[in-house]
Formats: C-alpha cells, sequence, structure tokens
C-alpha cells in the first residue's frame, strides 16, 4: 500500500497562545515495499511525521494519501479504523500499552478491534508470538510477569497480529540489550522481506538505517533535510556531521583509512564484509584463512 | 475546551503579583474569601470589584486571557443567578407569568451572589496565575509550621503537593501516548456507542496505573539513594523573603475589611 504525503504541515493546539508549529511543507512518498528510515535529532519532527501515517494526527495544511484513502487538512474524516488496521505502529516503549490478564489476551485484542473472529485472532496470536521469537507457553502468563524485552516482544506481536500491510517502528529498541536488538531488528528486516511489508522506522541508529533501509529520509527542523538511498545519504558525510548527526562506523573507518593512505575505493561501502572484501581486492589478495 | 482553562495554569509575567510571597497571597486570599461576606449593598460590591480588578491590574495577566478562561464558568454563575431569581420570595413582586414569580428581592440577590462568585473565582484563579506550584507548597508549607506542634505531618503533605503538582504534565504525556497507542490498536475513543466507549478506558487506565506506580517506586528509591529523609533538619535553596509589597497588600486588605464593616447595610 502507498503512502504519501504532500506539503503537511502540523501546529500542535492551534488557535491557542501555546500553539507550536512542529513539521512543515513535508513531502514524502513511500511506494509499496520500501523500507524508509526516518532519522534526525530530537525534536525534528519525526515522531510527527510517524502519527500522520495512520491518520492519528491529521495535517494542519497539506494532505496525506494512505492506500486509496486521503486525509487532508480542514476535512471531518470519518472511519479512519480502516486506515489504522493496515498501517500497525509500534510505538516507543510498546511495553507500556500492554492491559490484558494473559499475553494472549493481549495479542488478540488489536485483531478482535478490527472485527477478526476469535479463533482466527488466538491463530494469528501464536503465528505472530512465534514471529519475535516466543514459545507458546507464554500465552497464559500474564504480561506483567514477564520480563521487560519479553514485554517488548508481546507487544510487537499485537501490532503484527493485525496482519497490516505497512509497519511503522518508532525506536522499537531503545533500551534493549545489544542481542535483543539485532534480534528484534533482523525479525523485521525479515518481514520486510519475505512479506515485502513496508516499513518505517524511526530511529537514532544510522547503523541500522544504513544496515536495513533502502530509503533515508532525515528531518531537521520539521522540514525534511534530505533524502536518498543510503549510499547518497553516507557518501556526503560532511553534510551529515554539518547536521550535527552521526556516520556509521563503518563509513567513519573508510573515510580515515582513505585518508591516511591515499586509497580511494571509489564508492562507500555500507557493511564491514564489503568494504573488507574492496580493500583485500584493491591491495592485490585475497582473504587469508 | 482545556486548553482554554485558566485553573491552575501559571502565566509567567514580570509583575508585583508575580514577585509578592506566596505566604502574602495565601493569607490575602484567605482573608479575601472570608470578607467577601461583608458585602451585602451595592455599595460594598463595588468595593470589592474595584479591589478585585486593581489586583487583577497588578498581574500584567492579559484580560483577554482571563475572561476567555471563564466562559466555561459563566454557566454556573448563570445557574446560581437563575436560582436565586426564581426562588426569593421576599420585596415586591415585579413580573409574573402563572407560577413563575419574580421578586425585587431575587433580582438583587441574584445580581449579588453571581457577583461575589465572579470576585472570588477572579481572585483565587490570580493565585494560581501568578504563583508557580512549588511556590504555593512552599508558601503553603511554611504557613502550616505552627501544626507540627500538634504532629501535624506538615512536610509530608507539602512533599505530596509538589509530587503530584510535577507530576500532572507527566501523566497527560502518557495518558497522550497510551491513548495514540490503543487507538492504533482499533480502539475508538471519540465515537460509537456509550457502552463501547466506556469499555475503551480500560485499555487506558490500567496501563496508566501500572506506569504510575512504577514510576512511584522508582522515585521513592532515587530519593533515598539520595539520602532523604524526611523534613528534619533539612535546609531550603528558594528562601521565601517578605517585603514591604507583602506587608502594604495586607495593609491594603485591612483597610478594605475597615471600609466593608462601615459601609455595610
Amino acid at each position: 500500500m502507498d503512502i504519501s504525503l504532500s506539503n503537511v504541515e502540523y501546529r500542535y493546539q492551534a488557535g491557542t497562545p501555546f500553539e507550536r508549529l512542529a513539521i512543515q511543507d513535508v513531502t514524502i512518498d513511500i511506494p509499496s515495499g520500501t523500507y524508509l528510515a526516518l532519522i534526525g535529532h530530537t525534536g525534528s519532527g519525526k515522531s510527527t511525521v510517524l502519527q500522520h501515517l495512520n491518520a492519528l494526527l491529521q495535517p494542519t495544511l497539506g494532505s496525506v494519501k494512505i492506500g486509496d484513502r486521503e486525509v487532508k487538512a480542514n476535512e471531518k474524516n470519518k472511519n479512519l479504523r480502516a486506515i489504522r488496521q493496515r498501517v500497525g505502529i509500534v510505538f516507543q516503549f510498546p511495553e507500556h500499552q500492554l492491559f490484558e490478564e494473559t499475553v494472549e489476551k493481549d495479542i488478540i485484542f488489536g485483531p478482535m478491534n478490527f472485527g477478526v473472529s476469535e479463533n482466527a485472532a488466538k491463530e494469528r496470536a501464536r503465528v505472530a508470538l512465534k514471529q519475535v521469537g516466543l514459545g507458546e507457553e507464554i500465552l497464559e502468563k500474564s504480561p506483567f510477569d514477564l520480563s521487560g524485552g519479553q514485554m517488548r516482544r508481546i507487544a510487537i506481536a499485537g501490532v503484527l497480529a493485525m496482519n497490516p500491510d505497512v509497519i511503522v517502528l518508532d525506536e522499537p529498541t531503545a533500551g534493549l540489550d545489544p542481542r535483543g536488538r539485532k534480534e528484534i531488528m533482523d525479525m523485521f528486516y525479515n518481514l520486510h522481506k519475505e512479506r515485502n511489508l513496508s516499513t518505517i522506522l524511526v530511529t537514532h541508529s544510522m547503523e541500522d538505517a544504513a544496515r536495513y533501509a533502502d530509503q533515508i529520509v532525515i528531518m531537521q527542523q520539521g522540514r525534511v533535510a534530505k533524502r536518498g538511498t543510503p549510499e547518497e545519504i553516507f557518501s556526503a558525510p560532511e553534510d551529515l556531521v554539518q547536521m550535527g548527526l552521526d556516520v556509521p562506523e563503518v563509513v567513519r573507518f573508510q573515510l580515515k583509512l582513505e585518508e591516511k593512505t591515499g586509497l580511494n575505493l571509489g564508492k562507500i561501502y555500507l557493511s564491514i564484509d564489503e568494504l573488507t572484501a574492496a580493500v583485500t581486492k584493491r591491495l592485490g589478495g585475497g582473504v587469508r584463512t | 475546551m482545556m486548553e482554554k482553562m485558566i485553573f491552575g495554569r501559571y502565566v509567567p509575567a514580570e509583575s508585583v503579583m508575580h514577585r509578592m510571597d506566596p505566604r502574602a497571597k495565601l493569607i490575602i486570599i484567605f482573608l479575601f474569601v472570608c470578607i467577601i461576606f461583608l458585602a451585602n449593598n451595592w455599595f460594598t460590591y463595588a468595593l470589592i470589584g474595584i479591589y478585585t480588578f486593581i489586583m487583577l491590574g497588578m498581574s500584567r495577566v492579559p484580560f483577554k486571557f482571563l475572561f476567555g478562561g471563564l466562559k466555561p464558568i459563566l454557566w454556573l454563575v448563570l445557574f446560581t443567578f437563575l436560582l436565586q431569581l426564581f426562588f426569593t420570595k421576599e420585596g415586591a413582586l415585579v413580573w409574573s407569568w402563572g407560577p413563575v414569580k419574580i421578586y425585587e428581592e431575587g433580582i438583587r440577590m441574584g445580581l449579588f451572589i453571581s457577583l461575589r462568585f465572579f470576585f472570588l473565582i477572579l481572585m483565587t484563579s490570580l493565585l494560581t496565575l501568578t504563583t508557580t506550584p512549588i511556590e504555593i507548597t512552599d508558601g503553603l508549607e511554611t504557613l502550616l509550621n505552627p501544626l507540627k506542634k500538634v504532629k501535624f505531618p506538615v512536610h509530608e503533605m507539602a512533599l505530596m503537593m509538589s509530587i503530584s503538582l510535577r507530576f500532572i504534565p507527566t501523566l497527560m504525556q502518557e495518558t497522550d501516548k497510551i491513548m495514540k497507542a490503543q487507538i492504533a490498536r482499533g480502539v475508538e475513543f471519540a465515537s460509537g456507542p456509550v457502552k463501547e466507549r466506556i469499555k475503551a478506558v480500560i485499555p487506558l487506565l490500567i496501563p496508566l496505573f501500572v506506569s504510575s506506580f512504577k514510576r512511584a517506586e522508582e522515585l521513592a528509591v532515587a530519593m533515598e539513594a539520595r539520602g532523604y529523609r524526611g523534613g528534619e533538619g533539612r535546609t531550603k535553596y528558594r528562601q521565601l523573603s517578605w517585603r514591604m509589597v507583602d506587608t502594604l497588600q495586607l495593609v491594603a486588605l485591612a483597610l478594605l475589611t475597615v471600609l466593608l464593616i462601615l459601609l455595610r447595610a
């Protein structure tokens, strides 16, 4: 399902003395099947953009097209539920949204709100649980007896069980240990590959953006500052540094290497393996094993 | 509507009222609430009105903002007025229509009580509009200090008050966040049948309770870790200072009281 934002502006508490402009003139196209990373500083408007993707916020100017529905400024929008079923959002610290007595009830809460029958929802719960890497024995437990990492996975399973066409992730791995972090990011990546699920990832981590995304949008002060493939974005590291953003470690290493040795590899490599291969090739050797 | 509410909202500004000692403000508001009952004729109500507007003027809070925020209260004032109007049966009959009879005294009482209501709300809002919550708590704590003699937990109460005030915005943010997360999972808070909407509150309230308890525990641990031992021997960073203005304000109020006593019917 395609999503496109055109010239979206959003003001919080519009028309009061506390009015605040969060984003302006944001135009982003997200064709079906894209893995898009949205990066930027705290307060750059990432989260505001994210909430427009399933009509949680209505733009104060401009319009958002989600599939065949269009959400415009200054228009009453009815029956937004249909949109929300197709665009699942995993919020930051999603474990805060758990409330049911058992894990199973919490996972089927979303699907059942969208009219899926109980049996079908339970079936989906089992599938989703497997996807997030948990066993079925957990289904009857209370979500509040689980560890933080498990709670996070349950909450994610609750969104996956809605079978969305687009999944929006807001820093899904904040506060997890490095292993859990990688497991969850890999899981989303596999889902994206297997089901051709459009994925929008809001993140601070340039490493994740470089590794998984095929499009990157950089937000700055409520506007889209830059957009491109990871190669395009990271081959101009000066721009990133100027915006106060990080460059992935691999890229930083390659730049230092080129500067120190005078070697010019001709393009930017985004993974250690690729970089190693390129360097060895240039040096005329093979990989020693 | 919530955005326009003025209750409990602090409006930062540079003014005499903002700089006053919170103790003085608390005493003045308390006494004002008492002496407003001395007024019982046009003269005395006019005096109170003049006093209220002088105080409001000194606070430099924009009048438009003040009265805009009072709109929701106007209904309550109107209701009180109508109640007095229809149920006071004294004085000359002014107007009647079947069983509905309006007496002279009814109009008078209705107007007086509405005015009293109005001035009370303005003056009490003035306190929160010009005093930060932390100042109010500090002021209250010092004013209530003598009660320690009778083992009243003054410090604990003040602490409770400042903690709850401090966490109101946090809780609002949290509510907003969880609401959005549940809307994204298909909950409808704003539409649908009433029964469904009441049911929709559960997925909102439970996570809120859970996080509040968690936060309370974390806060308690953080306080203990930093050596919190209650109010005993505790010094303060914010010192309250009683100045000339504060004394003058009290004197002004005393004068108003004397005038009210002399001029009341």
